[in-house]
């Protein structure tokens, strides 16, 4: 079972995540940032679900397991309608939304399908092992479609604050889940180790997102150009 | 081999998005003026020095805390701590990261007296609720 710290930060987390949507319907961007907060809620709920499963059937069980990772993977498709959304934010002006629509779909659907392909050859255990292996897998793309985000972010020298903070704090945290899915993966003895990192990793999204909707208004603008690692 | 490309990659986008979230926490207090008295209370004449920053935060944490903030201060503090460790090692070889981990550092201090300037302000509507009847 999770001990106490562990409790406090899934609550924390859930804390977070509800605050998101609370600030973004108090700065009246709810509708602006759609799966954005509908992806926050679904947190929440998810996190709901996930207590009352640990209470009923406990941390070992296979029904928490199963429930943890298709929840997860669950969320991780509804966070690439929120990356999805973030391009249609960003491209609006050029008129290119339905390309990028259309160019994540078909990417997420790879994605599935090469996971998938992968399991069914290594694995005896064919449904847990490609939970794990379509997460880090989208994990993984969902950093790269973020990574071409930014790109095009400074490309297009966006300047909304707020959108840019979104963008960069998805950005890490999907580099963080990446990485810790992998090291799962390289290393399946210290599984115990990356699980316990998970919450606190979740923790980091909501907290920026929260932030971004709370103190930035929508008209604060920055020179992208000025936060690129390289110089511009 | 796959989970260890995907890891190499992770970490690559990690440090670059890392950077670029802290300059963009930075970028929002560069606008803001520091105050005489920030000035004054500092020591900052003209321009933030790269070491300013613990001295900085070291004074933060003499003022009441304003909640919204702590998240921040804690994000550039690791940024700042980051930067210590590329000054230390990396920079070591090539002495253009130097000059840039020194700029970025001076960047955090003047952060941190921005939002000392805010606690101060903070400090002060405390003290004025308190003294009303």
């Amino acid at each position: 079972m999770p001990g106490t710290m562990q409790y406090v930060v899934w609550l924390v987390g859930a804390l977070l995540e509800a605050g998101v949507v609370v600030c973004a319907i108090k700065r009246k961007a709810f509708r602006r940032y759609l799966f954005l907060n509908l992806y926050m809620a679904s947190e929440v709920v998810a996190s709901a679900i996930r207590f009352e499963i640990l209470q009923h059937y406990g941390f070992t069980s296979l029904t928490y397991a199963y429930f943890y990772y298709y929840s997860d993977a669950l969320l991780t498709i509804l966070l690439f309608l929120v990356l999805s959304s973030l391009y249609s934010e960003v491209f609006r002006e050029l008129n290119a939304e339905r390309y990028v629509q259309m160019g994540s779909v078909a990417l997420f659907a790879g994605t599935a399908l090469f996971s998938f392909a992968v399991v069914e050859q290594f694995s005896d255990k064919l449904l847990s092992r490609f939970v794990l292996e379509i997460s880090q897998n989208l994990y993984f793309v969902g950093l790269l479609l973020t990574y071409i985000l930014w790109a095009a972010i400074l490309k297009l020298r966006e300047t909304r604050t707020r959108l840019i903070q979104l963008v960069l704090s998805l950005g890490v945290y999907f580099s963080l889940y990446a990485a810790n899915y992998a090291l799962r993966n390289l290393y399946p003895s210290a599984e115990a180790l990356f699980t316990v990192l998970n919450p606190l990793i979740g923790c980091f999204l909501p907290f920026a997102w929260a932030y971004a909707f709370w103190k930035l208004p929508e008209e604060a603008r920055l020179a992208p150009a000025g936060l690129a690692v390289t110089p511009r | 081999m796959t989970a260890a490309f995907i890891l190499v990659c992770s970490v690559g986008f990690l440090l670059m998005f890392f950077v670029s979230y802290c300059r963009s926490l930075l970028a929002t207090s560069s606008s803001v003026a520091l105050t005489q008295e920030v000035r004054d209370v500092t020591g900052i004449a003209n321009q933030v020095a790269p070491d300013d920053f613990s001295r900085v935060v070291q004074l933060l944490q003499l003022c009441p805390e304003r909640p919204e903030e702590r998240g921040r201060i804690r994000t550039v503090s690791m940024y700042y701590g980051f930067l210590g460790v590329v000054r230390s090692t990396l920079a070591v070889a090539v002495p253009s990261l130097k000059a840039w981990a020194d700029r970025e550092r001076a960047q955090c201090g003047y952060f941190a007296a921005v939002a000392l300037g805010r606690r101060i302000a903070f400090s002060r509507d405390l003290l004025a609720q308190q003294m009303l009847p």
